[in-house]
């Protein structure tokens, strides 16, 4: 009892302070530490500055996982922020709480704001928009994998670091020539799941799960058991045994070993760049991420990583439009062209590419729209759209488990990826339940 | 010979223990209860909706081959951890009683590892082991073994193992000293009249005397195991490679705030309570007749 008025007198404090500003508060929970903390901080106080109606105050609540838990916790306790940033494997989990969010599409027109969905690009928009075109939360920070090339490491084995790279045929070729003179780390990756499953099944254009990847219904199958994924992990598997590929985990630990200068070649999240511009001592080239030459449709377009912002519900119409003004600033040109030149994430409209190009920036910084022109070469297929299933931080968690049992020879290439389809399968059905 | 106290009503008594019991209520009985509860539903992670599931939600774990595993893996964890810590503690224990001089220095810097919260711990060893960048792992390279916990399962689970135990052994060693420091000197001195050797009267006379902490620190021990090591495989291998170091805690939290299943999340507690239940039984029912008071 004595919390609970202790609790109303601070809201009615809260509630009088807020009044005096005569500011509507706008809560948003992210989870961003560091230099792109700064950088979202800083797009708060601009909009801040920019009008006197409304404030949004960030508030950091630990990593993506840790902040999605804050905001389901807060829900449950009814003391949800207004928005929440929610990385893309959660997005399934948002997408079924119809009762615990409001649609982005919604909250834009509810507030009567003009406003376009289709400046955003394709690819991006795909992941957190429903089948019927409905666009659900709102793109923050987007990336997708490219290939890291070590220039001074290929130089020192002999070889022309200005070589073809762009199929996984020739980056055969360059590895074995590369372990043949020597080198103790020719390949390393991040995110394994995410770039040589997930985004190799879109850039390939096979389906990683029925139903259009989860698009068309929860009750999707896992189907990145099929040939082209099966052949693409059974090679990675004689490499890591001849000890072409080196595996250092299941996260981005491979980026310590590339930004040291150790290995030559890096999967890793265009995203890598902030921190391998800043750390490495050697050059380094961006260069697409490679396909298999005759394997399905490729190269289809890769698909995205990193978060989106989600809006709350249970608040008040005054605020929801607080809200959408604070979108529509995220969105416009100029705020997406910095974050996409400072952060190294994508620009997420069309128009924010189209600035940073006329800025010159691509030309300064050569290989930075590598990843721009991989998402928006082709207009996405529905095996390239993008993931939508439930439980996938979980099921990523049992393609690690799997994949680690083909790095160490334990298991064949199709003995996991069935395994690790026949589990995840058994969570998609949970979920299916649970969403039901 | 026994002293005992009674009480003249019976609400005296009561009134003094019921803080505890208040305490036992609110923060042991309410959410074991809780726990209960939500293991026989399915809910969404948003608290929406729930699905009443009955026994469902353990159906559904123990038709698990890999939550099945991870009961061996756990039972091997556990054990390892115990002996590991137990055992190096009462080495170092019986070696520190022995000492004249200098006995305060030597039982201050081996307390020290116990400060050290498990999560910092794993990182420490992370570290040293790392198998890029680690001193432990370089050296071992100079020797020609080539150390990757990330992908050998028995390197992986030997790692948590000592990292688990490490800052235990500084618990268990304090525990150990003031056992062996109980033990009347007189005893042993009659021992030594008698032609006894040290590795005699350690067998016959110190360790038998020994038994309570002993069986005191079994109980102790193996429930720290079981609940709190969970930082030590958290920072260290996430459960892996492969399911090599999953034990049942670590996939209580990996499904419950990594994978939003509450239901099966409540499911595991419950079962993890019945097997420290039965555990701590068997130990009071059996070992216990063993140890001399």
């Amino acid at each position: 009892m004595k919390l609970q008025t202790s609790m109303m007198a601070f809201a009615a404090i809260a509630a009088t302070a807020g009044m005096a500003a005569a500011q509507t508060e706008i809560q948003f929970w992210h989870a961003f530490t560091g230099a792109n903390g700064d950088r979202l901080v800083g797009q708060a106080e601009a909009f801040n500055a920019s009008q006197s109606d409304y404030k949004v105050t960030p508030s950091h609540k630990g990593n993506y996982s840790e902040t999605l838990n804050a905001g389901i916790a807060a829900f449950r306790a009814g003391e949800q922020p207004h928005m929440l940033m929610v990385f893309e494997v959660g997005t399934a989990t948002m997408m079924a709480a119809k009762g615990a969010i409001e649609p982005v599409h919604k909250v834009m027109a509810e507030a009567g704001i003009d406003w376009d969905p289709d400046i955003y690009i394709g690819s991006v928009k795909g992941y957190y928009t429903t089948t019927n075109g409905e666009m659900l939360s709102m793109p923050y920070n987007s990336s997708t994998p490219v290939l890291w090339v070590n220039r001074n490491k290929f130089e020192e084995v002999g070889l022309d670091p200005d070589m073809d790279l762009s199929t996984w045929q020739k980056v055969d070729v360059a590895l074995t020539q590369l372990k043949d003179a020597g080198a103790d780390c020719p390949l390393v990756t991040a995110w394994q799941s995410w770039i040589h499953l997930e985004n190799f099944s879109a850039y390939h254009d096979v389906p990683f799960a029925t139903k259009e990847n989860g698009f068309g219904g929860t009750d999707t199958e896992l189907a990145f058991n099929s040939e082209a994924q099966v052949a693409h992990i059974s090679k990675m598997g004689e490499w890591a045994k001849d000890g072409k590929f080196i595996y250092t985990g299941r996260r981005n630990e491979g980026g310590a070993n590339f930004r040291a200068g150790e290995c030559a070649l890096f999967t890793e999240s265009s995203a890598g760049y902030g921190g391998i511009s800043t750390e490495a001592e050697f050059d380094f080239d961006i260069r697409p991420l490679p396909y298999w030459e005759g394997v399905g449709n490729a190269p289809q377009n890769t698909i995205i990583g990193g978060a989106s912002l989600w809006v709350m519900a249970g608040h008040d119409p005054e605020e929801y439009k607080g809200v959408a003004e604070y979108l529509k600033f995220l969105s416009s040109p100029e705020v997406q062209a910095k974050w996409h030149q400072d952060s190294g994430y994508l620009p997420i409209t069309a128009e924010a590419s189209e600035l940073t190009r006329s800025q010159g920036f691509y030309d300064s910084n050569p290989g930075t729209d590598v990843a721009v022109i991989q998402m928006t070469a082709k207009e996405p297929t529905a095996n390239s759209k993008g993931l939508r299933l439930g439980s996938f931080d979980q099921i990523r968690g049992i393609i690690d488990e799997e994949l680690e049992g083909v790095w160490a020879g334990d298991k064949t290439a199709q003995e996991a990826l069935d395994s690790a389809v026949e589990r995840g399968n058994a969570l998609l059905r949970r979920f299916e339940q649970s969403a039901r | 010979m026994e002293k005992r106290v009674t009480f003249k009503g019976m609400w005296l008594p009561l009134l003094l223990v019921l803080p505890q019991m208040l305490i036992t209520a609110v923060f042991f009985f309410y959410p074991a209860g809780q726990a209960v509860w939500q293991s026989l539903f399915i809910p969404d992670p948003f608290g929406l909706s729930m699905q009443w599931v009955g026994l469902g939600n353990f159906e559904f774990l123990l038709s698990d081959p890999y939550y099945r595993a991870s009961f061996a893996t756990t039972a091997v964890f556990s054990i390892l951890v115990t002996v590991v810590s137990m055992g190096v503690a009462l080495y170092l224990a019986v070696l520190a009683d022995r000492l004249i001089k200098g006995s305060g220095t030597y039982r201050t810097l081996l307390i020290w590892p116990y400060a050290v919260a498990p999560a910092v711990a794993g990182v420490l060893w992370l570290f040293m082991f790392n198998t890029r960048v680690g001193v432990v792992t370089w050296y071992l390279g100079q020797l020609g073994y080539d150390w990757n916990h990330v992908l050998n399962e028995g390197e992986a689970m030997g790692l948590v193992v000592v990292a688990s135990s490490w800052g235990r052994v500084s618990y268990n060693f304090l525990f150990f000293l003031a056992g062996l420091q109980a033990i009347p000197k007189s005893v042993i001195e009659a021992a030594a009249i008698d032609g006894a050797r040290f590795w005699m009267r350690f067998r016959t006379i110190v360790f038998p005397l020994l038994s309570p902490t002993t069986f005191f620190l079994l109980v102790v021990n193996i429930v720290y195991a079981f609940f709190e090591t969970f930082g030590v495989i958290h920072t260290i291998t996430s459960g892996g490679p492969q399911q090599a170091t999953t034990i049942l805690v670590y996939k209580v939290y990996a499904d419950g705030f990594v994978g939003q299943d509450l239901g099966s999340s409540a499911a595991q507690s419950v079962i993890l309570l019945l097997i420290v239940s039965v555990l701590t039984v068997i130990q009071f029912k059996f070992i216990e007749r063993r140890v001399h008071y």
